[in-house]
């Protein structure tokens, strides 16, 4: 899919969804400038902006590589509370024992760990017992969310929290610096960043990357030649969990200073991601902008919340509808002369994603 | 011994409530997928389905103008799914997660006006105190069963499912079969959507289909697309939900509501082995049929 049509698809998406707001009785053209004034025009909007962008960047990567491997894993949400979850039990039972200068990365350690293990247990249910990836990983974010909630309501309840269900707080050596001014957690962006670099070379470069690109091509040819995709599959599980869990552990250690309600740890950052990957072309590089422009939409989504009075799931509703704006999109794209084939185009004709 | 049967009784009979809007959404979504439309949207039309039902009802006060409501509201979006996933042959994993957002989005802004207010008109109880939608479900497990499996309509149905090309060669219109299922499957899934908001929870609560979409997708994998199997799977399934509340002083809360998610997990897990022969998947599903390509 070319830029041009990304943003064509993307400007028709903003004013179909902004329209819907419309019906849905607010004011459309006042709806759609001040998600975008609220999100970019001023200093503390753009500060916003990039710490909302943070986790979707980070899970938004590794949802593009698993879609890449026509890996269809739709629980980044629950992978991202993993790691959070996981960064939290670091942060608190190894705060007298480590020197303060390895928290940091002890903490992100962790949560790719738990969000890994978390991805890998929807990969593995996969390939060993045949459970279809977007259930299982789907069922397993319920499940990720009802373990937070046991957790900071029973055993994990803080003593210093004034009885609210959170942990108790961190550390200062486990807490991230924050760019002065904004809640931007720079450990995580730089993170963030290198993940995508690193991610879109991995995909170019590395013989992994081929065998992604190759079983996201033409599944059926690339068992002939020898790659493996039960193994693949279990790698991009592994990997785009951990990243989620990464997210996780940023929220963590740079937002909240312990954990708390699932809702607050991540307000829907692994289904957002889906649309970041999406709005990517599943491009690790470009994620970066896209992540940026949907962390946009979400601040934007929190200020039309308060000044015009619109519930939480208006963002929702719009993001289905950008999503489907880009579905739209690819298909006038797809139907002009292209050089190489579309990774996103519809499933081909022997690669169909279904209950396999 | 009284107070027992009497446990058993409200046991069994909030089963079954919990079951019907599960045994409704997996029947529609068992006919889309045999065309070879797989619609992850279920839980989006769902909700689409109880706040449509809902206000309906409300501004009527007639249940029934709410279930049909509800039934337009899902097939509505259904057609969304048709027009990107048949039409223009898009994604229709990602169309899916599209129309999931759609749907609780829409479900939300619409059902703001009426949060916490309770519905004043109900169903008239007909046979054994039921309400009349929980029999409306098990006539049409039995239709469907029969027209899927006795009738052409269901040969032409299962045909564009399995082998598109084929069909088509024999003059089915695929397209047009696979979009007529998918608004079939969208009406179920607002039917049950509008079950929960008109008769299992009577009131208006943001996100009360709470992942029942997503199980529907489960037990349709779980069913293996046939729907006596589903109805079973539905009647399993309401009694696990509603086991939540008989163990609630044993068992926290939270591991409680782990259940019914990670009974969709066992359950596929269970009938992993068995995903092919009898029990296969449709072989064509969630592949776009273009014609004149092979």
């Amino acid at each position: 899919m070319t830029a041009r049509s990304t943003l064509g698809a993307l400007a028709v998406g903003l004013l179909l969804g902004s329209f819907s707001l419309g019906v849905m009785g607010a004011d459309p053209l006042q709806a759609l400038s001040s998600i975008f004034l609220g999100s970019f025009a001023s200093a503390y909007g753009f500060g916003e902006t990039v710490t909302k962008a943070i986790p979707l960047m980070l899970a938004g990567t590794g949802l593009a590589l698993a879609f890449r491997g026509r890996l269809w894993n739709i629980g980044a949400e629950g992978q991202l509370l993993a790691g959070a979850v996981a960064a939290t039990g670091a942060a608190l039972s190894l705060k007298d024992l480590l020197p303060g200068f390895l928290m940091v990365p002890a903490l992100f350690a962790a949560g790719a760990a738990g969000g890994a293990a978390w991805g890998l247990l929807a990969g593995w249910l996969k390939t060993r017992f045949q459970v279809n990836e977007v259930i299982g990983s789907l069922m397993l974010n319920y499940i990720a969310a009802e373990a937070v909630q046991y957790l900071i309501y029973g055993p994990w309840k803080g003593a210093t929290q004034f009885g609210f269900p959170y942990t108790d707080n961190f550390c200062a050596a486990a807490t991230l610096p924050v760019i002065a001014g904004t809640r931007v957690h720079a450990p995580t962006l730089a993170v963030a960043l290198a993940a995508a670099g690193g991610a879109f070379w991995a995909l170019r470069r590395m013989r992994f990357g081929f065998e992604v690109r190759a079983l996201g091509g033409n599944p059926e040819a690339a068992r002939y030649a020898g790659i493996d995709p039960a193994r693949t599959a279990l790698i991009l599980m592994a990997l785009s969990g951990g990243l989620a869990g990464l997210a996780g552990a940023g929220e963590a250690a740079g937002i909240h200073h312990h954990l708390t309600y699932p809702w607050a740890v991540s307000s829907g950052y692994g289904y957002s991601a889906i649309i970041v990957a999406w709005v990517a072309g599943l491009n690790p590089l470009l994620v970066v902008p896209s992540a940026l422009f949907l962390g946009g939409i979400l601040v934007g989504g929190d200020a039309i919340q308060t000044s015009m009075g619109l519930p939480a799931s208006a963002i929702s509703l719009f993001n289905g509808i950008l999503l489907l704006s880009l579905m739209g999109g690819e298909f006038f794209a797809r139907r002009r002369p292209q050089r190489s084939p579309s990774p996103l185009a519809g499933e081909g004709r022997d690669g169909g994603p279904g209950h396999k | 011994m009284n107070a027992s049967f009497g446990l058993g009784a409200e046991t069994l009979s909030r089963s079954l409530a919990a079951a019907t809007p599960l045994l409704l959404g997996t029947l529609g979504e068992i006919t889309a997928e045999r065309s070879g439309v797989l619609n992850l949207g279920v839980e989006g039309m769902m909700a689409a389905g109880a706040v449509a039902g809902f206000s309906a009802a409300h501004a009527t006060g007639s249940p029934w103008i709410g279930l049909a409501a509800a039934i337009g509201a899902g097939a509505a979006l259904a057609l969304v799914h048709a027009f990107f996933s048949v039409t223009l042959k898009a994604n229709q994993i990602v169309c899916g997660i599209a129309l999931t957002m759609l749907g609780l989005g829409i479900s939300g802004v619409w059902g703001r006006a009426f949060v916490g207010t309770p519905l004043a008109c109900r169903f008239q109880a007909v046979l054994w105190s039921r309400d009349p939608v929980f029999y409306l479900a098990v006539v049409l497990t039995a239709a469907l069963s029969w027209l899927l499996f006795r009738t052409r309509w269901g040969v032409a149905v299962r045909s564009v499912g399995e082998n598109p090309l084929a069909a088509d060669a024999a003059g089915l219109p695929v397209d047009r079969i696979r979009i007529l299922c998918t608004a079939f499957g969208g009406a179920m899934a607002g039917m049950a959507g509008g079950y929960l908001s008109l008769v299992y929870i009577p009131s208006w609560i943001e996100g009360m289909t709470a992942g029942r979409g997503w199980i529907v997708i489960g037990l349709t994998i779980f069913a293996g697309w046939k729907p006596w199997k589903a109805f079973a799977g539905a009647l399993l399934f309401g009694g696990i939900d509603v086991s939540q509340y008989l163990f609630q002083d044993h068992c926290s809360p939270n591991f409680l509501k782990m259940l019914p998610y990670a009974a969709t997990l066992l359950a596929l897990l269970a009938s992993g082995r068995s995903l092919h022969g009898a029990s296969a998947p449709p072989a064509a599903l969630a592949v776009p049929y273009r014609k004149g390509e092979r």
